[in-house]
């Protein structure tokens, strides 16, 4: 007990002085003063004791008497302060020192540092120890997948796995040190010598010497790093192109059409002056894009977005700007129109009232009435690119009409113009309808203004850009208006005329399609051509089984008929020890053998048969009438018909007889059941239907029906092995990995026990897959 | 790339600078090297098709494969491909030069008769792994029946023909015409053994052509080699011989006595009386099987495996007598001829006839089938000669009437058929192989001494043997037999020991009798009852089909695509999917009934109001 006590106080103490100990240069200091101390305390003691005597002072708080200032040596009394101490307040009071921060930093950090958590329990802890072994080792195996699947799909395995061979050296080299030594040698050496075969001299070249050595390993390298270098520059200008089109700023894109619209104009005047022809193509896009612009109708303010604008536009300033500029851009793409009519408006203007658009539209209507109009519209596709031409410049001139209404009006409803536009195309159809009725001879006419008016537009194009160029290119130009409209005599008017009047019905669909290729184009006549000879030729088949099959019909109907068809009736057997029967011989013979068969009637004989057999073969009907249920009952009593009917459990009608329509046939459809013990009925694996596993065991693999070569072929082991030979597991080195690479394995080999089996599974199925 | 080389040249273009001063070595091959392709390229000499009578006789002794020098004469290889493969000849090391280079040359055309998967059925789409399968399968078939094609190169030899002058009938040539035109070796074929004594004689020729036995009705069996004419055995069974046939080699002998099937061997020693086989009319020998069906008066029709000694089934044909009998060879099914007009078609495996076909208003008196199994030709008592088709229709491709009508028939291994009637031997040929006989004019005609009474063309020789009331003709048909033998299988000049070889792998390799069926790829196909049957039972046990197609589960979306709306919405898009799928395929289905037929369906009962709750 002392003992203990003694410790305790011991340790108290010890705290103490440590707490004591930290501020060192603490003024007071116990030991200084110990000596007068103590008698001063004995003389405390004495007074109080006297005072004590006279009773009065007797219930004085007992106070500790020891230390009679704030601090002793071994204790910390909070006499006084009132409240509780914390350890920084015991540094307050000393004069700050940089020396002390540091301490001050210790002590927040202990202060602010939490308990430790309770550590894991030892499943958890082995548990995610196993997954991570599991992550780590499934990656390391991963790169074995492609080996393994391409081994398991092999034809033949070959183990031991075979390394590379070592490059052969060519035969002379191999005869390089040798000499012939025994006389046969040597003679043979003499002959070779004699016939100048030459024997040691190198008959490679160095380029085939290349070919045998193969691309070295750096060269490989080098090459793959800057394919690798190249892909990646490729992929880095993709990412930035998509960028570049995500771009939603409107105001950007503006910017970018127009420098490339300047560029393009730049490019074009540069290559006018280097490269004439070229520039001329330039322009024939040019103009195609023209025409694709009236085409398309890009600009006409009729889209989505034009619409929507259309409403906004009576408020919104900017839009109504928008709107302009979209029908600028219209007119400047359509202008040249107005240019042609123009400079030509004598003598195309006036055609073009009465003779617009006859031919071709009126082709296509007759077509429409006659028959398949796409394949006729396929076949006559030249007479539609000028239908092409021509359309848009209708449309066009429409638009313009409109376009100076909607400017007068300055709030075009969309709607209104497009009703307008489709009764006026309405109306030019009709018009032209009309026209193909009076007169369809003027196709011709049109046509040739069409020309006519394409050259013409072409060259106002040419004008126009020559006004650009400084008339740099009118000689050019004045060159292209003057060459003389090509007047083409369409030699099939006369047939095409009737063909129109006659309106031909669907069942010569492809003879008026001929016709139609034939007066279109002599060109493009080979495609139709080609269609109706495949046409014939399957007509031809057609017709041949016909007269057979009709045959083969009638001889279905009956049984009597086909027995006695009249066989074919042959005059002679031209044979000089054969007898010859005329026909009435024969007739008398015929009219013989039916006396002698009178009796068995063979073939009522066979039909009833069969009608048995049949019989026999169908399922069975299961009546489930209970004779007296509901009813009277005893005996000899029939359950009525109606009752019958009700309960007779019709059976399912099986599949269709394979000797239904052979009347002179009875086919057994019983299952032979010796020979369905020999056939397959499971269905292996990979395929869904029996008929995919049928026509993988339908090629014979023995020797009877192939040659030796296509049976050992089909017959060889799958895997092959050498005998006396050590199979070693596969490499690194032996795929082509590099060896460097960390051990795969090594974390499994460390660690066998920590995977658990769920993930052994999972490795299993990582490698089966 | 570079120019094609020169025949001569062989060092390569670059080197030709530096070896320009120098002589050129000079190969063994060079010169002879283009000599061989051009004679290779050029065919024989034109042949005349004027010359009156062309008889090849059909094999000197020589085998095919000394007989090199005629491959040259078969332009097989289509030259074109080649060039158009390999513009430039591969070197070698060695600077040597490939004449032929490339992988030989294929012939597709000809390869097409050695296919077996037929593409034109479409397959369900398939699983990749199944795909790949498929593919691999399809290659194989490829590559096998091209290599077939490509060996046809080795069948030297050509069949003979008979050609007629313009306007000359080839049925007017007599025998003694071919025989002068012929060799003497193919003349020495030509024989008539005259055999009054013992009455009308069966034959019967074994399967390598080279031995022949007879029995004459009054009980002379003889077997011999008829090409050398060297006798084997004479003896005198002192009993009506019915047939007489070889069993699979020409060792062993069934000839069927008045009572009972007796076997001799090749020294007329007799080895077995079988007693359950009596009062047989007809013999057929199946050899692959080791099958022999015998034919009864009591119409049993028994098949004896003569491997084992056991007879594997008698089948009661419960149509009276049988006398007609033949094999086909396509398929061993047993061909029966009734007295009804029918011909019934047999397997040991079943009980009763695969089919039955009425074939003549009055009995069946003879029938043959082609060797390929495609036609079969019938003659009865109607005196009419019908060809069938056996491919599954079985309906006649062509009839004739004979004056006599025909007793025997017998079909050549070139298709040529032959008729006896009476003393009259008429044969008639097809167009060409393939093709069913034509009866339109005979292609020969020969008259015999006696009535004829058995009949057989000889295997891998122009010789038709006829047995008949005055002893055996041999006669010649050119254009009747194969020209080329299978060494391996049917070795004309096989060696005793190679006999005894063959019997042995023919042994192990025997065909077990239940798989005789009317369609012997058939066993290539899945048994799909039973397969139907196994997965039902299956899913009874299982209480779920494990194969059945997993319900649409919607992939989950991110970006709160994949809300419950949306999941449902895309459900129900499948769902909707699928039951379009059903409703039109069933309406398809509809329309194809109503199609089919535009009758309206008997129904045997009216239909009630309660019919609704049947279901």
């Amino acid at each position: 007990m002392s003992a203990t006590s003694a410790n305790s106080s011991l340790l108290t103490l010890n705290q103490s002085e440590e707490l004591v100990d930290l501020p060192k240069d603490y003024p007071l200091s116990a030991s200084e003063d110990e000596g007068d101390g103590d008698g001063e305390r004995k003389h405390q003691k004495l007074l109080e004791a006297i005072s004590s005597l006279d009773g009065k002072n007797r219930w004085k708080v007992a106070e500790r008497s020891e230390a009679s200032l704030k601090v002793s040596e071994f204790n910390v009394s909070s006499e006084g302060t009132r409240e509780k101490l914390g350890l920084s307040d015991l540094l307050q009071p000393i004069k700050t020192s940089p020396s002390l921060a540091t301490v001050k930093k210790q002590l927040n950090r202990v202060k602010s540092k939490k308990t430790v958590e309770l550590p894991l329990n030892k499943e958890e802890v082995a548990r995610i120890h196993r997954e991570v072994a599991f992550n780590k080792t499934s990656q390391a195996l991963s790169k074995w997948d492609p080996i393994v699947v391409k081994n398991r799909n092999a034809e033949q395995l070959v183990f031991p796995l075979e390394k590379e061979q070592a490059a052969f050296a060519p035969l002379e080299h191999m005869l390089g040190g040798w000499k012939a030594r025994t006389p046969l040698e040597q003679e043979i050496f003499n002959v070779l010598n004699k016939n100048k075969q030459p024997v040691t001299d190198p008959l490679l070249t160095p380029v085939e010497k290349a070919a045998l050595r193969a691309m070295s390993l750096e060269e490989a390298k080098m090459r793959r790093a800057e394919l690798q270098r190249a892909r990646a520059l490729q992929s880095y200008y993709e990412a930035k192109a998509r960028r570049e089109k995500k771009i939603k700023s409107k105001k950007y894109h503006k910017i970018v059409k127009k420098g490339k619209a300047k560029k393009a104009l730049k490019d074009f005047e540069t290559l006018q002056k280097v490269n004439p022809t070229a520039a001329l193509e330039e322009l024939e896009k040019m103009e195609k894009a023209r025409m694709l612009e009236r085409m398309s109708l890009k600009h006409q303010n009729s889209g989505k977005w034009a619409k929507s604008k259309a409403i906004m536009a009576k408020y919104d300033l900017e839009a109504r700007q928008a709107m302009q500029e979209q029908l600028a851009k219209n007119k400047e793409l359509t202008q040249k129109l107005q240019a042609v009519s123009e400079s030509e408006e004598e003598e195309g203007g006036v055609e073009e009232d009465g003779l617009l658009i006859p031919d071709v539209v009126n082709e296509v209507q007759v077509n429409a009435n006659g028959s398949n109009p796409w394949m006729l519209r396929r076949c006559t596709s030249d007479v539609n690119e000028m239908k092409i031409q021509k359309d848009p410049e209708q449309l066009s001139k429409s638009m313009a009409y409109e376009d100076s209404e909607s400017e007068e009006e300055k709030s075009p409803v969309a709607e209104e113009t497009l009703l307008r536009e489709i009764e006026k195309k309405r109306s030019l159809r009709e018009r032209s309808k009309l026209n193909q009725d009076s007169k369809p001879v003027g196709s011709q006419e049109a046509q040739d203004a069409n020309s006519q008016e394409v050259l013409s537009e072409l060259r106002a194009l040419s004008q126009k850009l020559n006004k650009k160029t400084h008339q740099t290119q009118k000689p050019k130009g004045s060159s292209l208006g003057t060459a003389p409209p090509v007047q083409t005599e369409e030699p099939s008017l006369e047939e095409e005329e009737p063909l129109l009047l006659q309106k031909p019905q669907r069942a010569t669909t492809l003879e008026d399609l001929e016709e139609l290729s034939k007066e279109g184009h002599s060109g493009n006549t080979e495609l139709p051509r080609r269609a109706k000879q495949e046409q014939q030729a399957e007509k031809k088949p057609d017709d041949q089984p016909d007269a057979p099959k009709k045959n083969r019909k009638s001889q279905m109907i009956s049984l009597q008929n086909l027995l006695t068809t009249k066989p074919p009736s042959v005059k002679s057997l031209a044979a000089p020890t054969t007898m010859e029967l005329e026909d009435e011989d024969e007739s008398y013979q015929k009219q013989m053998i039916k006396e002698a068969f009178a009796g068995d009637d063979v073939i009522r004989d066979f039909l009833k048969e069969k009608r048995e057999a049949v019989e026999a073969c169908k399922p069975k009907d299961v009546d489930l009438t209970l004779p007296g249920w509901g009813e009277w009952g005893g005996v000899g009593l029939q359950p009525n018909a109606k009752k019958r009917r009700r309960f007779l459990m019709k059976a399912p009608e099986g599949p269709p007889r394979k000797d239904q329509n052979l009347p002179n046939v009875i086919i057994n459809e019983k299952r032979n059941i010796h020979t369905a013990a020999h056939q397959v009925h499971v269905l292996p694996y990979p395929f869904t239907h029996h008929h995919q596993f049928e026509r993988t065991i339908q090629t014979p693999i023995g020797s009877t029906w192939n040659t030796q070569r296509a049976f050992q072929k089909l017959t060889a082991p799958k895997v092959i092995t050498k005998p006396g030979h050590i199979i070693k597991p596969i490499k690194n080195e032996d795929v082509g990995y590099r060896s460097s690479s960390r051990s795969d394995l090594s974390m499994v080999q460390r660690h066998p026990t920590q995977l658990s089996i769920r993930h052994k599974k999972q490795l299993k199925k990582h490698s089966v897959n | 790339m570079e120019t094609a080389p020169k025949p001569g040249g062989d060092a390569p273009p670059k080197k030709n600078k530096l070896r320009a001063k120098r002589k050129k070595p000079r190969r063994y091959w060079e010169e002879e090297e283009t000599a061989p392709t051009a004679a290779g390229a050029s065919l024989g000499p034109p042949r005349s098709k004027k010359r009156k009578q062309e008889f090849r006789p059909q094999r000197p002794k020589n085998t095919y494969i000394q007989n090199k020098s005629r491959v040259s004469k078969k332009p097989q290889i289509p030259k074109k491909p080649r060039e158009r493969r390999n513009p430039e000849p591969q070197r070698t090391l060695s600077g040597a030069q490939d004449p032929f280079p490339g992988p030989a040359p294929a012939p597709v055309e000809a390869a097409r008769k050695f296919r077996r998967i037929d593409k034109s059925k479409k397959l369900l789409h398939s699983k990749s792994k199944a795909r790949s399968r498929l593919e691999a399968a399809e290659a194989e078939e490829e590559e096998a029946s091209l290599r077939a094609a490509r060996s046809e190169l080795l069948l030297a030899e050509e069949p003979g023909f008979l050609e007629g002058e313009d306007g000359e009938d080839t049925a007017k040539i007599r025998q003694t015409d071919i025989v002068e035109a012929v060799d003497i070796a193919s003349a020495a074929k030509h024989f008539d053994l005259n055999l009054r004594q013992f009455g009308p004689y069966r034959l019967n020729y074994s399967r390598t052509g080279r031995h022949l036995a007879l029995g004459g009705r009054r009980g002379h069996v003889a077997a011999l080699d008829w090409v050398t004419k060297k006798l084997m055995c004479e003896i005198n069974v002192m009993e009506a011989v019915r047939d007489i046939r070889f069993l699979h080699s020409e060792a062993l002998l069934a000839v069927a006595q008045n009572r009972w099937l007796h076997i001799y061997d090749n020294q007329g020693i007799e080895l077995h009386c079988i007693r359950r086989c009596d009062r047989i009319t007809q013999l057929e020998f199946l050899p692959f099987h080791f099958l022999l069906a015998t034919a009864s008066e009591t119409g049993f029709l028994t098949y004896l495996d003569v491997s084992v000694g056991k007879i594997v089934t008698a089948l009661n044909a419960r149509a009276g007598r049988l006398d007609v009998m033949t094999q086909n060879p396509y398929n061993a099914i047993i061909h029966l001829g009734h007295s009804n007009g029918t011909v019934s078609l047999w397997s040991p495996a079943m009980k009763e006839p695969l089919a039955k076909i009425l074939c003549h208003r009055g009995g069946v008196r003879a029938m043959a089938v082609d060797s390929t199994g495609t036609y079969m030709a019938t003659s009865g008592l109607d005196h009419q000669l019908k060809i069938f088709d056996l491919r599954g229709t079985f309906q006649p491709l062509s009839s004739r009437t004979l004056p006599q009508g025909a007793g025997h028939l017998a079909f050549s291994q070139r298709g040529l058929l032959a008729a006896g009637m009476g003393d009259v031997v008429n044969i008639w040929s097809g167009q060409g192989k393939g093709s069913p006989p034509s009866l339109e004019k005979p292609y020969l005609t020969h008259r015999l001494s006696g009535h004829v009474h058995g009949l057989q063309f000889c295997p891998f020789e122009d010789v038709l043997g006829v047995g008949h009331n005055g002893g055996i003709t041999s006669m010649l048909v050119p254009g009747a037999a194969e020209p080329n033998f299978d060494g391996l299988e049917n070795n004309p000049y096989r060696s005793r020991k190679q006999r005894q070889e063959w019997e042995v792998k023919a042994l192990l390799e025997k065909v077990p009798a239940e798989l005789i069926c009317l369609d012997p790829r058939a066993l290539a196909e899945v048994d799909v009852i039973t397969l139907e049957q196994e997965k039902k039972e299956r899913i009874e046990r299982l209480g779920y089909d494990p194969e059945a197609k997993a319900p649409f589960h919607p992939k989950p979306k991110q970006k709160g695509r994949s809300s419950t709306a949306s999941l449902v919405k895309r459900k129900r898009k499948v769902m909707d999917e699928e039951h379009r799928d059903k409703v039109r395929q069933s309406l398809k289905q509809k329309q194809q009934q109503k199609e089919d037929g535009k009758k309206p369906k008997p129904t045997g009962t009216r239909s009630s109001a309660l019919d609704r709750f049947m279901h």
